[in-house]
């Protein structure tokens, strides 16, 4: 938006209106004074996703059991995906779940800034919170679906001879960290994607496309572990490969399957976000204008 | 007394010392560039890029590493200077009128200083929490319910929560849904749903409150509260720039205007002498308005306005007629295919911007028929007013041309203004000022009882 500058003195602010040239500062105390609309942002999201359903909010649960079953019957018992000895529909599962964030992410936050086209063109507030809200919505899917793996845990552990026990380690503790990484990666991509997409409307004819061929690249389906060591460096450029080993790493006690490389991966994830930021922060000037 | 302001005068009300704390809004030579083909209706796809790139790889190339130059480069690309070096300052508690015609960078105007788009040239500050109007119920959601909604655009508006709670009764008695405010708001009448986000943004107590054209919807029990609000507003020594088309609000909201015309500011001056020069400006020749084809919208197609006249009982071209004689209004046209029940109406305004009448050609059933389809060609049409109909003073005349629910193709709502003498009409020999925009000569009868 606007390069401004708020400047508040004990008794009134100043708002400096002047054109910006180059690469604008993020602006993150603006950001934060709108924490409050972000707030309301995700709890309109929420509230209305699964309005006038008939299944309501067991549509969050359908899609990634639905995915488990078919991978279960495609990768695991016909293709017989190595999994480490971990049940096959708990190892895809776990992988199923930051990914149902991202393409969440990918999907609502790409398209968020046109659908709240009224809104930008109206009314000023720092223009990261559409993105960013709609990336954030996608943790009470998330939250939702990570019970469930709790309770497909459950069975496979009282189940007679699954040979799966629950992996109890202080690794669980890490993963917020890794929720995190699935949201920054989330972000990163969003953010450039709903940026693009006010101005090139191709983006929406690309953002499915994308998900389907993003998901062949990452190993949710399979293990990042099955590829020799000149693979690993391709595939650890995808920063969900990152998230999706981590949540294994942390939740199934598996290697983290990449090793070194897993740092990469991580890396690419911070830099995409960072960008994305930046591109979207140098973009937002000309929404209203464009959009 | 007023004065046109040069590009770089400032005008500063009488006695107003420059001081930094006596001005909220200071605008210094802003100025807005767009570029034509960035609308809101069209947008660019990739394939359109790589195109231009494809057909004019060198140009493209040289734009990129020009980019440091200046955008002047392009001057002879279609853009439009929305805003041209308008500068002006608004006293704390002042309340200031913005008018102009369709185009003339109002909204642009609005926009930049409540931060939704950036000038391209200029400068502006705002002292005080800025709040802006620019349209009411923005992120409604219909699936939520009122409740829920008054929360939400709360907080688009820049409220906080703890200030939504304290006012939230007060919100809902002004919008008088009590019994709905749990119900979702698609299942509200325009009316209730109008009211319930009037509400919400009559409740903001920002310091400056910046204002567009949010009372010209809604009916007429609604706008007079809005216009009631809206004074409560102003008169409790909020600054406010307020845009409207209609003269009577800015007449009565607020005591000095200024007036834009194609970007930029042409006069600054007390609002009864703004509104005149706005009403009267942009006539070509008196009792004679021709439109250029830049001042039609390409939306008007196939219709094309050509002239307004108002003409005397000899036939002739005049800017004032006797309210005692009949004479003619006539609209000349132009229509570039066949249009399905076009109707070319008139609105007869005062210049306080109270509608009179209004009245379309294809009024009289028969007409209608036998116009059903209107051909192309070169047409006129004409209509009489009676004589001892209208009071003097000074009227607007608007022209609209439209086809019923299906097409608006042209609207001017100031496209010609003319003078009524009153000489010879009933009760002149009274020497006094009648109310009311009609002066009808009535048969009287008196009767002893």
């Amino acid at each position: 938006m606007t390069d401004t500058a708020i400047i508040t003195k004990p008794e009134e602010e100043v708002t400096l209106i002047k054109p910006a040239r180059g690469w604008s500062s993020l602006n993150l105390i603006d950001l934060w004074r709108y924490r409050e609309l972000i707030y309301f942002l995700i709890w309109r999201d929420v509230k209305v996703r699964y309005k006038q359903t008939a299944l309501g909010v067991l549509w969050a649960i359908i899609q990634p059991v639905m995915t488990m079953i078919v991978f279960s019957f495609f990768f695991g018992k016909m293709a017989k995906v190595p999994t480490g000895g971990i049940p096959y529909p708990i190892f895809s599962y776990t992988g199923l779940l930051p990914w149902g964030l991202f393409t969440k992410a990918l999907s609502d936050a790409g398209r968020s800034l046109i659908q709240n086209r009224s809104m930008i063109t109206k009314v000023y507030f720092p223009r990261l919170v559409i993105p960013l809200a709609s990336v954030l919505s996608g943790l009470v899917d998330f939250g939702i679906s990570f019970l469930v793996l709790l309770g497909i845990m459950l069975y496979y552990n009282f189940a007679p001879n699954s040979g799966y026990h629950i992996y109890l380690s202080w690794r669980w503790l890490t993963l917020p960290l890794f929720i995190l990484l699935a949201i920054v990666t989330s972000l990163g991509v969003g953010l450039w994607l709903s940026a693009l997409n006010v101005i090139y409307r191709d983006v929406n004819y690309i953002i499915p496309f994308l998900t389907q061929f993003w998901l062949f690249v990452t190993p949710v389906a399979y293990s990042a572990q099955m590829f020799s060591e000149k693979w690993q460096f391709l595939i650890s450029l995808n920063p969900m490969t990152g998230v999706v080993e981590g949540f294994r790493w942390a939740l199934l006690g598996t290697d983290y399957g990449f090793g070194s490389w897993a740092l990469l991966s991580v890396m690419i994830s911070i830099i995409m976000m960072i960008t994305g930021l930046y591109y979207f922060r140098r973009m937002e000037r000309t929404f209203a204008d464009e959009i | 007394m007023y004065f046109i302001c040069q590009a770089d005068a400032l005008y500063l009300p009488n006695g107003l010392s420059n001081k930094m704390t006596d001005i909220a809004i200071r605008v210094d030579k802003i100025s807005k560039l767009y570029k034509i083909g960035i609308t809101p209706e069209r947008y660019r796809t990739l394939r359109d890029t790589l195109a231009e790139t494809a057909s004019a790889p060198g140009r493209a190339l040289q734009k990129r590493f020009k980019s440091s130059q200046p955008r002047n480069e392009e001057v002879s690309e279609n853009i439009i200077w929305a805003l041209k070096d308008v500068s002006f300052e608004v006293a704390k508690g002042q309340v200031l009128g913005v008018i102009g015609r369709n185009g003339a960078g109002k909204s642009t105007l609005l926009k930049i200083l409540s931060r939704i788009t950036e000038p391209t040239e200029g400068y502006a500050e705002v002292h005080g929490r800025v709040g802006s109007l620019l349209e009411v119920g923005t992120g409604f959601h219909p699936e939520l319910t009122g409740r829920e909604n008054i929360y939400m655009n709360g907080a688009i508006l820049g409220m906080k929560r703890t200030e939504i709670d304290r006012k939230f009764d007060e919100m809902v008695a002004f919008s008088e849904v009590e019994k709905f405010i749990d119900t979702p708001v698609k299942r509200y009448s325009s009316g209730m749903y109008l009211r319930l986000a009037f509400a919400v943004a009559a409740h903001m107590e920002p310091e400056v409150l910046v204002v567009d054209e949010v009372l010209a919807v809604g009916d007429a029990e609604f706008q007079r509260k809005c216009m009631g609000k809206m004074n409560d507003v102003a008169q409790a020594g909020r600054t406010v720039l307020f845009v409207s088309h209609n003269m009577s609000a800015i007449l009565r909201l607020t005591e000095e205007t200024i007036v834009l015309e194609k970007g930029e500011l042409v006069l600054r001056a007390p609002t009864p002498t703004a509104v005149d020069y706005y009403l009267s400006s942009g006539f070509s020749q008196m009792g004679e308005r021709f439109w250029h084809p830049d001042e039609v919208p390409s939306e008007a197609s196939p219709f094309s306005p050509l002239a307004i006249r108002v003409r005397d009982p000899q036939n002739r071209v005049v800017d004032t007629v006797r309210s005692t004689d009949p004479f003619h209004i006539e609209v000349e046209y132009r229509l570039d295919a066949p249009v399905n029940g076009l109707r070319l109406g008139i609105y007869l305004m005062t210049t306080r911007g109270e509608v009179v009448f209004t009245s379309f050609d294809t009024d009289d059933p028969q007409l209608y028929n036998q116009y059903r389809i209107r051909p192309a060609g070169h047409y006129t049409s004409r209509c009489m007013i009676y004589p001892d109909f209208l009071n003097e003073g000074r009227y607007v005349l608007g022209v609209n041309a439209s086809s019923f629910r299906v097409r608006r193709y042209f609207q001017d709502e100031q496209a010609l203004a003319f003078n009524i003498d009153a000489t010879g009409a009933p009760g002149m020999h009274w020497l006094e000022a009648r109310q009311g925009p009609l002066r009808p000569r009535l048969d009287w009868q008196i009767k002893e009882a």
